[in-house]
Formats: C-alpha cells, structure tokens, sequence
C-alpha cells in the first residue's frame, strides 16, 4: 500500500512534532518534519506532500497569545500555498498549538482561549466524534487521550450555525476539561479536510500509554483518527 | 509618556487571572478587596500613524476574545519590568512587527490592574507592593506608569580597576569581602593576598568576582570539601570524598559516570545510557518565586546538555511554609508561602511545558520551617547513544558559546546563593535572579541533537556564567577569550558583567576549528546563535580580554587547586535511640482522616495537573494512577514507546525525621527512594541515586554533626542496597537572619532521587486495588518507630524513635521484584508518611475500592496503623496466589484481610466510606 507523505510543521517552541511523527509512521505515512523557516525559504515543498500537520507546542512561547506569531508567519508567507493546499483536498490537521495557529489563520472558524480554570491543564479525556464532515473523525469510535494545554477554551459567535454545518468533529464526553462553548474539543473547515483538535491522539498511539492499562483497559486509541487521515490522503 | 502610544488589552469575558488576585488578596488579610481586573499593556517609544495602529490592533487584539483601547488609564495600578529585566513578549511583539511589514520601534510591556473594594490609598500601595508587583524584577505605579525602553544608544564603559589587597590587614580583606559580597572567609582572602604578592600585582575587579564565584560555596563545595574534626578532636573522612569512596566501594557495573561533569550517567542496557542530576534554586526562589524556580528547571535541564546527553524528562520536589499562615506572623521581607507556592509551580510548569519534557516525579512538602526558605529541588534525566567519550578541550579548539544573549541577569548569582537571606535580601539582590527563555534551550537541545562528534567538549553556563563555564573547561589548558564577542541583549555592559551574567540558555562548547561551520551551520538551521569568543591556548593560562584591554590573567591551577581546604568542627547529635512507648489513640478514624487531609500527604493532582506528563507518549507509570487518576503513584515508569523495558524514578525525603536523628534519616530516605522504584516493579539490584542536601549553616556545629551524619546513614544505606550515588549537590546557608535578631535554619532536608532499570515495561505495578475480593498483605514488619512521623503531628508520643533501618531489606526487596515482575501482583504500594491505615486508604481511594482488614501486623494497634517503619509494602492478590506469593517472597508477612465492593474502610477500630476517604484526601471539605 501507499506510504503517503505527511509533512509535519514545526515552528520555534514546537516540541510534538516528534510524538506526531511516530503516530503518523504507525498510522502507515511517511513523515517529514519541516521547519517552518524552511518552509518559508521554499513553500513548493508543500506541493510533495499528500497531507499537513501543524504540531502541539508552544510557538514563539505564545507570547503574543498562542499560536499568533506562528499564524501570522504563515499566512504572510505562504498563505496562497496553504489555500492551495486546502482546495486540493488534501488533509491537514492542526493538534493543540497548531489548532490555534489554524484559528488564527483563518483556515478553521472559531477560536481558543484561556481555560477557564486560568491555566494549564494536563489529564486524560474521552472524546466523541458526532456526525460531521470532517474526513478525520467521521464514523470515528470514541477516543481516549490527554489535552495538555492552557489555551484550549474553544469559542464561536454562532455555535447552532456551525453545528448545523456540520462542523463539529469531536467533542469531550463527560467531564468538560476547559469550559469549551458546547464542549468542542474539534472543529473542520467547511470542506471536511483541515480539523483542529486541542488534546492529543498522537500520545496514545499504542495500548501501553493508556493511564488505566494496568486496570486492564485497552481501548480507545488514538492511532485511529491518523489512520482516517491516511486512508483518504491514499484515496487523492 | 513623553511621547509614543500605549495599546492596552482587556478580555472580553472574565480574565481567569482576576478570580486568583483576589484570593491572594484576601490571603495577604486584604479582605476589602472585591474585584481585580487584568488588563495586558503594550508601549511602544514612538507616535505611530493611524494606519499602523490599525495593524497593531489586527496582529495583537482576538476580536473572539478581547478588545483593545489606545486610550491612557486615569485610574488603577500599573506595573512594568525593571530597565535591563528580559521581556520575551516585547521581543516577540517586534518580531510580529517585522513580519507584518511595520517599522522597527522600542516596544516594552506591562500590566494595569482596577482594584474594587473600599480601600485606603494605603491599602492599594499595599496591595501593589506585595501582590501585584513582584518589585525584584518590575515596578509599579498609579497609573499611567511610564515605561523604560532598552537604550539601544548605551556604550560600554570598558574600564578595568585594581582592587588593592596585597597590603590589606585582616580586618580590611573582611571588610573588602562584606563590601563587594563575595562571601570568602579570611583564610581565603588571604590566599588570594598571598597569590598576587606572588605575581607582583594587585588583581583586576574580574579576577576577584571570578575567584569569588569559583571559590564559592555554590560551586566548589567548600564544605563537603572540608577537614572536620569533631568536639574530640576525631577526624572525619571529608564528606564528598565518603560519599565517592561508597560509590567506588559498591562498583557497580552500569556505573559509566559519577560525581565528574555535570550529571551521573549509567548504562542499563547495551548501547544506550542515560544522564541524571538534581539541582536546588532555593535563594533565587525565595524572592522571585517564577523566575527562580524556571531558571532552575532549565539550568538542570542544562546540566544533562552538559553532559552530552538529550533531556527526556523532569522532576521537582518544592518545599514551603504554610499556605495557610496568619499575614500577622509573615517575618519582614519574606514573601507569603501562598504566592511564594503559586509563583514557584508556574515557574516550574512554565518551563518544563514549554520546552517540551515530562515532568514525571516529584514531591511537595509543608513546613514552618520553610517559610523564609521555600526548597525548590529541580531533576532532569538525558538519554544518549553509548558514545566514546569526549576528550575534552584540545589546544587550538575554540571557545564557542551557544545559545541566548548576555545581559545583565542573575550577576553574582554563586556567591548570592552561598548567602544568608535577611529582610533586605529581596531589595539588594535584584540582579541576582534569572528570567528564563525555554523556547531558545529548546532550539539548543534541536541542535545539539545534530552536532554529534563535532565538539570535543560541552558544559553549561550556570552559576558564575562564563566565568564559571570557560574556568572550569579552560582547567590546565588554558584560554585566551574576548568577551565582546558575545552577543548582547542590549549594549553598555561592562566586561566583568559579561564575564559574569548568569543569562540562561548558554552552552559553551569546545570546537575543533574544522568542524566549526558545520556546528554554526546546524545552529544556523535551527535559529541558534552560535559564535566563537578565542581559543583553548595549551598553556594553562586563562585570560579575559576586552578587545585589546586585558582585564583577567589567572593560572588555572590557582584558580582551581588555589583555596585553602576549610577546615571545621562538628558536634554529633545524640538522638534518642532507647526505649519507646505505644502513644494513645482515642479515635483511630478520624486520625486517618486527619492524616489523609495533611497538606504532606493528601492530593497534590492540583500541582501535579499543571505539569505536561504525557508529551514523548514514553511515561508508562504516571503520577497519578487509578480508577479516576487521581492516586499518588509510588514511583514513575518511563519507557520509549519502541522499548520492551524502561526505567523508573522515585523519590525519599523526610525532614521531620531529619531533626530527630539524621543519621536514620539519611537510612529511611534511600530506602524510601529504592521502595517506590521497586514498588512499580524497578530492579533493586539496577538502582543509583542522587543525593541532594539542602542545610542550614554549616559554621554552626551542631548543623555541621547533623550533616556529617546524615552522610553516614546515606553511605552504609547506599551500600547495604548496593545502590551508588552518581551525583548529588549541597545547598547550605539556608537560612533566615529575621529582624528579631533570631537565625531560622531549615530542617535538614535530604532529597534522595532514585533511578532503577524496569526489565519489563508491559509489567508494570501500581497501587490503586484492582478487584473486590481479593487478599491484602503486608510485607515488612512493624515496630513502635513514631518520631518524626505525620501522626506525632497530630497527637502526643512521648519518647520516640525515628525508623530503624531493616536488616534484610534489600533481600526482601530482590524477593518481591521477582514476585512483580511475573505478573501475579495485581497492586503495590510503599508504607510511608501515616503508615499503613493511610496506604491502606491511598490503594483504596485511587481503585475506589472497600478494603476489610481482620488482623493488624502488631498487637498494639496504634502501632500497626500509624507507626512509619521501613521495609513495608501492601500488595493485592488473588487468593488463589497467596501461597505462591508466601513461599516466594518469605520473610515477615502479615495476611491484613481483603478488598471488598462495600466502598468503605472497616477494620478493628476504623470505619470509613471510600467517599469520606477521597473527600478528606481531596482536601473537599477544607477548600
């Protein structure tokens, strides 16, 4: 089968990029991680890649609010690129940092702000994917992972609007980590390819990281949403 | 202001910042106060027209999320940082600026606070003064404040002055010392009097802070380094020299390192080893909290750089005063053990979580003592490639630094620490603390990662700066560097200041010239500066130029091998080792409950959450364990995800043992240690440790016998587990002149760090109960041990004695891993502060589980409750496995009853539900 070409962007601060690369690799893509300087220096090397990943981290340390310089860089730089990208179907996800820096770009709607416990927040969630467009989570099983950030409060002026559109790719089940608007953890552009996603599905790749195994739980890997994410990279 | 615009940002909703002022201020006794409103204010030194502000509002303002006025405050506090205080935020915001195409302007930034409530103009400058202003590091002021713009026009005043001591009496050279804080003793000033007779001259300022920072206490060790005699006259063995000669002793094979460079480093499995050290930053984050305890996380982290290996995780143990003390009883000049708590965990979390690595272990203790001396112990371990090892600095190889820029942070920062804090501490060490960038030692770490087998030798800029870094590698080679070289945050510093900044996130590397701009090309790529400041010379001579003016020319061998041995006298402790008696009881459930809700024992998930553990998807045992996450794991496991084994970290600290009998302290810790580690299912045979004293003065002589022995129990413990030390640090003077004219030493507090190989990282243990139904046992004997334990702190004992060491624990240890290590053990968990009903209540608490016990392992049952023994464990097993488990492990083992589905605690004499134990142990009922 197809080994599809996954490039993985990392800014100044971003320090996922490796746990997505390993989770990318299991998932059955060949990963690539590009710096976004480079990226810069030669935005053709996005048109090798079949899918885009903008890691979790902090970029530029947030100073400016998270992920704000990184989008800022992105969409003066190589902003036609990345809509090129896009319209090509081509999948791109955005996990924890770079789901702000997608926000900010414009590429997915809404936008993530302090938790409201007024900081950072690193523990497990259970994740439900409803009924969406998004390629990465639609028909998905509930997943299991961490969040681990301190800007992940997702809002949007007009949340019945973005449901209704289908826009909604996964929420947090039960416990609500973040006072997220409607619990949303996952939000896709209108086309379905690009989502962004505050917790990381990247830190349970395999059985053993799950925080339960030695209660004998086995379920709810995260591995699953990258293999969605391949599958229809394979299918372009 | 004089001229410029000030943008000032507010959130649209509830700032969160605001809910946590307000608790703070209520804390301080401020209890008038209603509301605190944060708002973020950007200045920027020049007008700018509408357009660009227009822009400025598109980069720095989420309409989503909050709204922004250009309009100047009349009302309200405001704060900004001191002039030469790093600001990554201006930096980041000029950054934004260039990218969106908008000229270069000075920018700096601030915060305004609106405080609601009926309070006097006195209150508010209160307020202010010790909430919202930590005034080490920013100012305030009613607003509008004025802002302080870097002065890109400064020159340096490249002067050099001779500082006379060659004809100084003794009273003199003392007085030079108090004069320019050097913290040297006379007989070191007079060595240093004696050296420059010699040579004909009187040394520059740079040779004197550069022999001040060498010689002191924080970086040569003086007194683990002393001759000691006792009150008899009895020589002791010099300290660090027992505690390697333990380490040469046990010789362990996996041992590649110890007590050399910057951390230990082992080898437990072919191919790969791993680097460990632990570090205190007590003074720094005594007054200023954040920046304290993050420049400690990132100077560990850079230790483990140092020693050429690639950090994969951290650890902290903290210890402060009450959170709860009266403001009335805050002594003078001391920061309030809630903001002092705060400031530290975001310190630390900031750090850890934005450069990337799991913060895996650690631990959090509450104590009086603490109040004006927090503890704030930072660990970090590194994995490697099994590599040749380095040479060192060759004649010809350049002396490169890497990394952040100079400025003028944490100047004098060695011979600060080696200080007593007294109530104007805070006021004149202000440039003694650090500010951290964990986003440029990221980019460091990226880069080294790639510059294998292009340095012949590496170590970090830590305390001391360059001085310290360049001496210590220059060390019978030599170096000729030009300290204008480096790069500077801002111009008009002065070469001694160079010489000397602590400015974080620096590594100094020895470089073959060949191999030069391949290493400035990595970096390059990774957006590291990179430049060289001379060379390594060969004959042995180090010397400081400023461009052509010589300010520093010192024999390494003087620099190094020059100060005087200290010699010191030590008073032994004589505790009480006698006869002890059963202490009373009356209500044996509400005790565990009380013990449960301990600020040392009960939940420290709200800490603990802050901290990323998951990050490298490699932490396989976690900090919190359980049917809800939320149980205290005994030690954590760490496995690559490729990886069929790992390694685990634990940690053993007990101070309150420590003022009783030092010398069993130093005995219970390690086996604590070595407990956890084992407890999640770690080699006891494949364990090293890190010992860490953080002390009060050693001058004084019964602090200096406390010590000595506490360094006695650490070595006959460390060789009775066949466990060496690797590395370990003092920190000494840890103490507090109050304005009463009292001294206020820290209780002796030992931070043992453990670090085991785990053969089976799918065979891990952990305590929470796993099944109703099954057997409870207690492995380990009990004996009426009450001195120092949690329970004394809630009721009389009378004559009491700290826990003896067990004869045959490291037997009953091997036993108990092979029993683990098969798969049979369904929960594991370690007897420690609170003794057994609390591990009893931990395990059934973090699996929400009943337990019944029927039979105690003493006949006094107080004893069998609360007293804190060594050697213990419960485990959980299925019945069927009891006599497999019995036969195997031997030894004493007490058969406690069983675990049931009632959800509660029964036993003779306690009665509890699970709910009234996670209530108690979740503080539930106190917050």
């Amino acid at each position: 089968m197809s080994s599809p070409t996954a490039i993985v962007l990392a800014a100044p601060g971003t320090n996922r990029d490796l746990d997505v690369s390993f989770a990318l690799e299991l998932a059955g893509a060949s990963p690539r991680i590009v710096l976004l300087a480079e990226l810069l220096a030669d935005p053709s090397v996005l048109g090798a890649a079949q899918m885009l990943v903008v890691a979790g981290g902090f970029s530029y340390a947030d100073a400016l609010g998270a992920g704000r310089m990184w989008s800022l860089e992105l969409s003066h730089g190589v902003g036609d690129a990345l809509t090129g990208f896009v319209s090509a179907g081509k999948p791109v996800i955005g996990i924890c940092n770079g789901f702000q820096v997608l926000t900010r770009t414009g590429l997915l709607p809404g936008s993530l702000g302090h938790n409201e416990s007024g900081h950072f927040q690193c523990e497990w969630v259970r994740l439900e994917a409803p009924p969406s467009k998004s390629i990465w989570t639609a028909g998905l099983e509930p997943i299991e992972c961490p969040i681990a950030h301190g800007e992940g409060r997702y809002v949007h002026p007009d949340v019945a609007a973005l449901t209704a559109a289908g826009q909604v790719a996964l929420r947090y089940s039960g416990t609500n980590p973040n006072g997220s608007l409607d619990a949303i953890a996952g939000v896709c552009d209108e086309s379905g390819v690009v989502l962004g996603l505050m917790p990381h599905p990247e830190n349970h790749v395999l059985a053993r990281q799950h925080p339960r195994r030695t209660r004998g739980t086995q379920h709810g890997l995260g591995l699953h949403l990258f293999e969605q994410g391949v599958r229809h990279a394979r299918g372009m | 202001m004089a001229s410029g615009v000030r943008l000032t940002i507010r959130s649209s909703g509830d700032d969160p910042r605001s809910g946590g002022l307000v608790a703070d201020a209520h804390a301080l006794g401020l209890t008038a106060v209603t509301s605190i409103h944060v708002a973020d204010v950007v200045f920027f030194a020049a007008d700018l027209p509408h357009d660009h502000l227009a822009e400025l509002e598109a980069v720095l303002i989420d309409p989503m999320l909050q709204t922004g006025t250009w309009d100047v405050p009349t009302d309200g506090i405001e704060t900004a940082l001191l002039p030469g205080v790093t600001d990554p935020a201006a930096t980041a915001i000029q950054l934004a600026m260039a990218t969106v195409g908008l000229p270069h302007v000075e920018v700096a930034t601030g915060r305004l606070f609106q405080i609601d409530g009926d309070l006097s103009p006195t209150e508010h400058a209160a307020i202010a003064r010790r909430l919202l202003a930590n005034q080490v590091i920013e100012r305030w002021a009613p607003a509008p404040i004025e802002p302080h713009f870097i002065d890109a026009t400064a020159t340096a005043d490249r002067t050099v002055d001779h500082v006379a001591v060659t004809n100084l009496t003794d009273d003199e050279l003392q007085a030079l010392s108090r004069e320019r804080g050097l913290s040297l003793d006379l007989a070191e000033l007079r060595a240093i009097a004696t050296h420059y007779r010699g040579v004909g001259r009187e040394p520059t300022d740079v040779e004197l802070e550069t022999l001040a920072q060498t010689w002191s206490e924080h970086c040569s060790h003086k007194t683990f380094r002393a001759r000691i005699t006792t009150a008899d006259g009895t020589e002791i063995t010099p300290l660090l020299k027992q505690l390697r000669n333990c380490t040469d002793r046990i010789d362990a094979p996996f041992v590649v390192s110890s007590f050399v460079g910057n951390a230990g480093i082992v080898r437990y499995s072919p191919g790969v080893t791993l680097a460990v050290k632990a570090e205190t930053h007590n003074h720094p984050s005594a007054i200023e909290p954040f920046g304290g305890a993050n420049t400690g996380v990132g100077g560990v982290i850079r230790d483990v750089m140092g020693a050429a290996h690639h950090p994969i995780a951290v650890t902290d143990i903290l210890c402060f005063g009450p959170t709860d003390l009266p403001a009335d009883q805050l002594p003078e000049g001391v920061l309030h053990p809630r903001l002092i708590e705060s400031g530290v965990i975001a310190g630390v979390a900031d750090y850890g979580n934005k450069i990337g690595l799991p913060n895996v272990a650690g631990a959090v203790l509450y104590d009086p003592g603490y109040i004006a001396n927090p503890l704030v112990y930072a660990g970090c371990i590194g994995i490697a490639a099994d590599a040749p090892e380095l040479p060192g600095p060759q004649p010809g190889d350049l002396v490169a630094v890497i990394g952040g820029r100079t400025g003028r942070d944490g100047l004098r920062g060695a011979t600060f620490s080696s200080a007593t804090m007294d109530a104007t501490t805070g006021d004149v060490a202000g440039a003694s603390v650090q500010i951290g960038d964990p986003i440029v030692e990221k980019l460091v770490i990226d880069a080294m990662a790639e510059c294998h087998g292009l340095y012949s030798a590496v170590t970090d800029c830590g305390a001391g700066g360059l001085s310290s870094a360049v001496g210590e590698m220059a060390e019978g080679v030599g170096a000729d560097v030009d300290v204008t070289l480096a790069p500077l945050k801002y111009p008009g510093l002065r070469p001694w200041e160079i010489w000397l900044s602590e400015a974080q996130e620096r590594m100094v590397f020895a470089v073959p010239p060949a191999h030069w701009p391949s290493m400035q090309a990595v970096c390059a790529r990774h957006g590291v500066e990179a430049v060289s400041l001379g060379t390594f010379t060969g004959d042995g001579v180090l010397r400081v130029r400023a461009g052509d003016l010589t300010v520093l020319e010192l024999d390494t061998h003087f620099l190094h091998d020059g100060r005087p041995q200290r010699s010191m006298v030590a008073t032994l402790p004589t505790p009480h080792r006698g006869d002890a008696a059963a202490p009373e009881c009356a209500d044996p459930t509400a005790t565990l409950l009380a013990l449960l809700a301990h600020p040392n024992i009960a939940s420290k998930e709200r800490v603990i959450r802050r901290y990323d553990h998951e990050i490298r998807g490699a932490t396989a045992v976690r900090p919190l364990v359980g049917a809800h996450h939320d149980g205290h794991a005994d030690g954590v496991v760490l496995a690559e995800p490729t990886d069929t084994h790992g390694f685990a970290v634990g940690i053993g600290v007990n101070p309150w043992f420590g003022l009783a009998d030092p010398e069993r302290m130093a005995h219970a810790v390690i086996d604590e240690a070595i407990r956890n580690v084992v407890a999640v299912g770690a080699d006891p045979d494949m364990v090293v440790l890190l010992d860490n004293f953080s002390w009060g003065d050693p001058r004084r002589e019964t602090t200096l016998g406390d010590l000595v022995m506490a360094v006695q129990g650490c070595c006959d413990a460390a060789e009775h587990h066949g466990a060496p030390f690797v590395s370990g640090k003092d920190s000494l003077n840890n103490e507090y002149l109050g304005s009463d004219g009292q001294r206020h030493a820290v209780p002796p507090t030992l931070v043992i760090t453990a670090m085991a190989h785990v053969p089976n990282a799918d065979a891990t243990v952990t305590p929470d109960l796993k099944h109703a139904g099954n057997v409870l046992v207690q492995v380990g004997s009990t004996d009426v041990e009450f001195a120092g334990s949690h329970f004394a702190k809630l009721h009389p004992v009378g004559p009491a004695v700290v826990p003896a060491p067990v004869a045959d624990a490291h037997d009953r240890y091997r036993r108990l891993h092979r029993a683990l290590a098969s798969g049979r053990v369904l929960a594991c968990h370690d007897l420690s502060e609170g003794g057994l009903a609390v591990a009893l209540a931990e395990m059934a608490i973090a699996g929400r589980l009943g337990v019944r016990i029927h039979t105690l392992p003493h006949a006094d049952a107080t004893t069998a409750w609360f007293s804190e023994s060594n050697g213990r464990f419960v485990v959980e097993l299925r019945p069927r496995d009891l006599t497999w488990f019995t036969e195997l492990v031997g030894g004493p083992i007490h058969v406690l009853g069983e675990t049931t589905t009632h959800g509660a605690f029964e036993a003779p004499g306690i009665s509890a539900s699970v709910e009234q134990l996670v209530a108690a142990f979740r503080q539930e009922g106190a917050l």
